[in-house]
């Protein structure tokens, strides 16, 4: 404690210091920086390069509208390359040198891993906004995507149900690192509660960046001709779902056999993909852009409009996924708190965080949890439709409450639902 | 599906069909949110009025079919039909919400349509309804099985419908009948007839599944037959599988084979001569697609000219401004050679951006040709194999038949002996590197099907390369080709048993092994050089 004091003290002399020294230099044009710290190169790029664009889009509609607490705010861009250690490199950078007041960042799991303790020793504060495989509840960062019981464990459930197909064994096929592993651990013991025995369970990695899945999908096709009704749980994640998706449906596996279920996959994956033979095939997650609600469709203009705004490829054909309504709720909602606060002190934006609601695209007023920083979310599952968008075929009610801890896993019924804080 | 079936068997049985419009009160619960509601309503519908059923189900399962108010519309672009009639509505409703459908719903509605389609005038459509129809044949679909025997003249066709039949005889209460179909589907070399057959040499309890024993023994001999092919095929496609890796490893590979194998130029910089052509791909597409729509499916036939040019041209920059001057320097060469690589992703990413560009196949690549039930062999991996081999034999013919190619043997050989009887041994070097970038370029090209288009593709092929180069032995090309072919069939192999993660690891351990004991490759030169 006597450390995080000391750190404390020392990042705030720093904060003074700077907040001096810009006085000094441009009393008018006062900004409060903004840490975007996603990556916009290597395998991940396919995915995170939409959400430094929502970030950005999002930090411009405040701005117009008067910026926060008056000031306006000022996106600091960096680029961690798909390169886990680089990711620690960059957070502390943004924070020991840029000052950011706030990152939003982090797609894979082990880039978060690898910048926590750099947000824990400096006291930073971390918006991450994709479903995660959960088993952590830090105090610096607010967790925007879906927890397991909000995206994994109903598709789960809906596989098995008559609608899904009532799948009997299951291939649990992922990227080799910490989200798909800790998922399948989980997904393995809900399975094994519902009856579902070791032997019907067919668990499968690749590398990073992995592009021959011939060898995978052979083995789906003979483990799925062993008898019961077999469906695929993909969390593949980065550019490896395109040679994935390719190969599937070269291999004319069809949904309706068997149905492959991704969580990694959304509107922005596809769009490098033929998806004419993958119609059926499913995705699970808290919003879709073929949503029918007013929120969504302001949200979907506004990226459209932006996308060509800034010249950027294929803006034509520009597409909103899960992540990126994730990342502008977080960013709306961080612009609550602060306005709450009435600081950008990260102890106080955290203490104002709780129960802050916003009127999000997926068409709920979503609600950050007063306790563990995850969000209530309505969880959707829609099947892959021809022109690359989804179709809706179960939802839940309402929002739902995270369970950052997985009852699943053994031990977890005495974790904390709140996070270790001061 | 096995009810709509049913039903359908007694429309085609009477085969009096009624011409009118559909009645929308059988349409509308088409429009219903419950999956069960809807399943019954297709069959109704199939059932009422098959024929004027089609276009609407058909609708229905490309997801055409629409809703606005009471009324239900195909929408064909942006002309709208009314579902009861199939008359154009003009204007157009303005707003109306497409019908979604789930697996389930798709499931029901492709066997209601495929037995529709069974009596079809074209024989492409009765093929995959038969096709369709095997997956889901049981004894209520006996009687329309029947009838399309009775009317198929097609001798495919038919056998794929006495598959179906012995199938839905396997429920009869006949054991000679069962006999005959059990025989009968031991021709089968499809999984789920295995699956089919399974529970008749089973206990359920103290009593038999199977309460004849000669239909049982039968059954059992009927299930080796399937599983010896079944396992044939396996090993088919698995082999298949390797030669693929292996030809795509060859494309890789063979360019370096000539600039580091033949010339002994470490080049680093070889994965971005291959992202080099992988982005001309992608060039010709976009150009295609701006000026010749028309001509799109063709781009790739144009891109490998201008990939392997584009390549060779920066192959034949790098000569002329660095390597030349660092001959005989390797690591020179080496560290000139990174530093180039560094450069050309930086150009790559600041000319089309960091991230990955789409390059989609053209239709004549997609899909497969199923060689049986279990084994699908892509036409993407089956060209790709060809090319391969296209290129191999036109680099074998310019070595070995074309004056370059003895210029460029003679130099590797002796190059003072090669220079002191004329050989311009400065242009021949810069020809051959320019040859080897240019087949790299190639390589790209057809990596741009398979794999991801990105400034840092280069990066996860430039191990694989000189993995390839080194087992084969440098120096030679026959070594590239036995190498590539051996490391792709062992990984794919390998994968099939340890899984992917694990076999990357095994084969980079195997090759360290491999090289510690046999430096020289799986074949080495043999003969009097200079340097030796």
């Amino acid at each position: 404690m006597v450390r995080r004091n000391f750190m404390k003290t020392l990042s705030a002399a720093a904060v003074t210091a700077a907040f001096g020294l810009t006085s000094f230099n441009a009393l008018a044009a006062e900004t409060i920086k903004v840490g975007v710290l996603h990556s916009l190169s290597g395998t991940m790029a396919i995915s995170e390069t939409a959400l430094k664009e929502t970030v950005l889009m999002a930090i411009d509609e405040i701005n117009s509208k008067g910026g926060v607490l008056g000031k306006k705010l000022e996106p600091v861009v960096v680029d961690p390359a798909s390169n886990w250690p680089l990711f620690a490199e960059k957070a502390r950078q943004l924070l020991s040198k840029d000052k950011v007041a706030v990152t939003f960042g982090c797609w894979t799991s082990v880039s978060r891993k690898s910048v926590l303790p750099v947000y824990k020793e400096l006291n930073g504060l971390l918006f991450y906004p994709v479903q995660y495989e959960g088993e952590e509840l830090e105090y610096n960062v607010f967790y925007t995507g879906a927890a397991p019981n909000q995206q994994a464990i109903p598709a789960v459930e809906y596989l098995m149900s008559k609608d899904g197909g009532e799948a009997k064994r299951f291939v649990l096929l992922g990227t080799d690192y910490v989200y798909p592993r800790t998922t399948n651990k989980i997904l393995r013991a809900f399975l094994k509660s519902k009856g579902v025995a070791d032997a019907d369970i067919m668990e499968e990695y690749t590398p990073f960046g992995h592009s021959d899945y011939q060898t995978i999908i052979a083995k789906i096709k003979k483990f799925s001709s062993e008898g019961k009704k077999t469906a695929v749980v993909s969390t593949i994640n980065g550019d490896s779902n395109v040679p994935f998706y390719k190969e599937l449906g070269n291999a004319g596996i069809k949904a309706t056999e068997v149905p492959v279920v991704a969580f990694s996959v959304g509107e922005e994956e596809l769009r490098g993909v033929d998806t004419k033979p993958l119609v059926g095939h499913l995705a699970s997650w808290n919003y879709f852009m073929s949503l029918k609600n007013v929120e969504n469709d302001k949200f979907t203009k506004l990226y459209r409009t932006w996308a060509v705004k800034q010249k950027l490829p294929n803006a034509d054909k520009a597409v909103t996924n899960d992540p990126m309504e994730a990342t502008y709720i977080g960013v709306y909602m961080w612009k609550q708190a602060v306005e709450k606060a009435k600081s950008t002190d990260v102890d106080k934006v955290i203490a104002a965080m709780a129960g802050q609601t916003f009127k999000a695209p997926s068409g709920f007023t979503i609600k950050m949890d007063e306790k563990n920083h995850h969000l209530h979310k309505p969880v959707f599952i829609g099947e892959i439709k021809a022109d690359g968008q989804f179709n809706v075929v179960w939802k839940t009610p309402g929002p739902v409450r995270a369970q950052p801890w997985s009852p699943y896993i053994p031990g977890n019924d005495k974790k904390k639902d709140t996070p270790e804080g001061k | 599906m096995r009810t709509i079936g049913l039903l359908l068997c007694g429309w085609l049985l009477s085969a009096a069909s009624v011409q009118a419009a559909i009645d929308p009160s059988l349409l509308k619960p088409l429009a219903s949110e419950d999956s069960d509601t809807k399943i019954m309503a297709i069959a109704a519908l199939a059932q009422a009025a098959p024929e004027e059923a089609l276009p609407v189900l058909k609708a229905l399962a490309d997801n055409a079919l629409a809703v606005s108010g009471e009324r239900l519309l195909i929408v064909d672009g942006e002309r709208v039909f009314d579902a009861a009639s199939n008359t154009e509505i003009k204007p157009a409703p303005a707003a109306h919400e497409t019908i979604g459908i789930n697996n389930r719903v798709r499931r029901e509605l492709s066997g209601a349509l495929a037995a529709l389609r069974l009596f079809s005038a074209d024989r492409e459509v009765r093929w995959q309804a038969a096709q369709e129809l095997t997956l889901s044949a049981d004894a209520k679909m006996l009687p329309l099985l029947d009838k399309a025997l009775a009317a198929e003249t097609d001798s495919e066709i038919r056998a794929r419908l006495q598959l179906a039949h012995a199938q839905a005889s396997l429920g009869s209460t006949d054991a000679g009948v069962r006999h005959v179909a059990v025989r009968a589907l031991g021709e089968s070399s499809d999984p789920n007839v295995r699956q089919l057959l399974m529970p008749l040499t089973e206990k359920r309890g103290d009593a038999w599944v199977e309460p004849d024993s000669a239909v049982r023994a039968a059954a059992g001999t009927s299930i080796r037959a399937i599983e010896q092919r079944l396992a044939w095929a396996d090993n088919l496609g698995r082999a298949f599988t390797g030669l693929s890796l292996g030809s795509i490893l060859l494309l890789a590979a063979l360019g370096l084979a000539i600039t580091y194998g033949v010339m002994g130029v470490i080049n680093m910089a070889h994965g971005e001569l291959l992202m080099v052509g992988a982005y001309s791909a992608w060039a010709m597409q976009s150009v295609f697609r701006a000026y010749l729509p028309s001509a799109l499916d063709w781009y790739l036939l144009a891109a490998i000219p201008v990939g392997f040019l584009a390549a060779a041209l920066v192959g034949v920059l790098m000569e002329r401004i660095v390597i030349r001057h660092l001959y005989g320097r390797p690591l020179e060469t080496l560290l000139a050679t990174w530093g180039i690589s560094l450069f050309l992703m930086q150009v790559a990413r600041t000319l089309f951006g960091a991230q990955n560009v789409e390059v989609a196949n053209p239709v004549w690549m997609a899909g497969g040709i199923e060689v049986l039930p279990n084994l699908m062999l892509p036409w993407n991996r089956i060209i790709i194999v060809a090319f391969s081999i296209a290129v191999l034999a036109a680099m074998w013919a310019i070595l070995n038949l074309s004056r370059l190619g003895m210029f460029v043997r003679a130099v590797t050989q002796n190059r003072p002996m090669a220079g002191c009887v004329g050989v311009p041994t400065g242009r021949v070097d810069t020809l051959a590197f320019g040859l080897g970038a240019g087949i790299a370029g190639l390589g790209g090209v057809a990596l741009s099907q398979i794999a991801n288009v990105g400034p840092d593709m280069g990066q996860g092929y430039i191990v694989d390369s000189f993995m390839v180069v080194v087992l084969g032995g440098v120096g030679q090309l026959a070594g590239a080709v036995w190498a590539a072919l051996g490391l792709g069939v062992f990984t794919k192999f390998l994968e099939g048993w340890t899984g992917a993660v694990v076999a990357k690891i095994v084969v980079l351990v195997f090759i360290i092994i491999f090289i510690q004991k046999r430096p020289q490759g799986l074949f080495a030169l043999k003969g009097r050089f200079v340097e030796s």
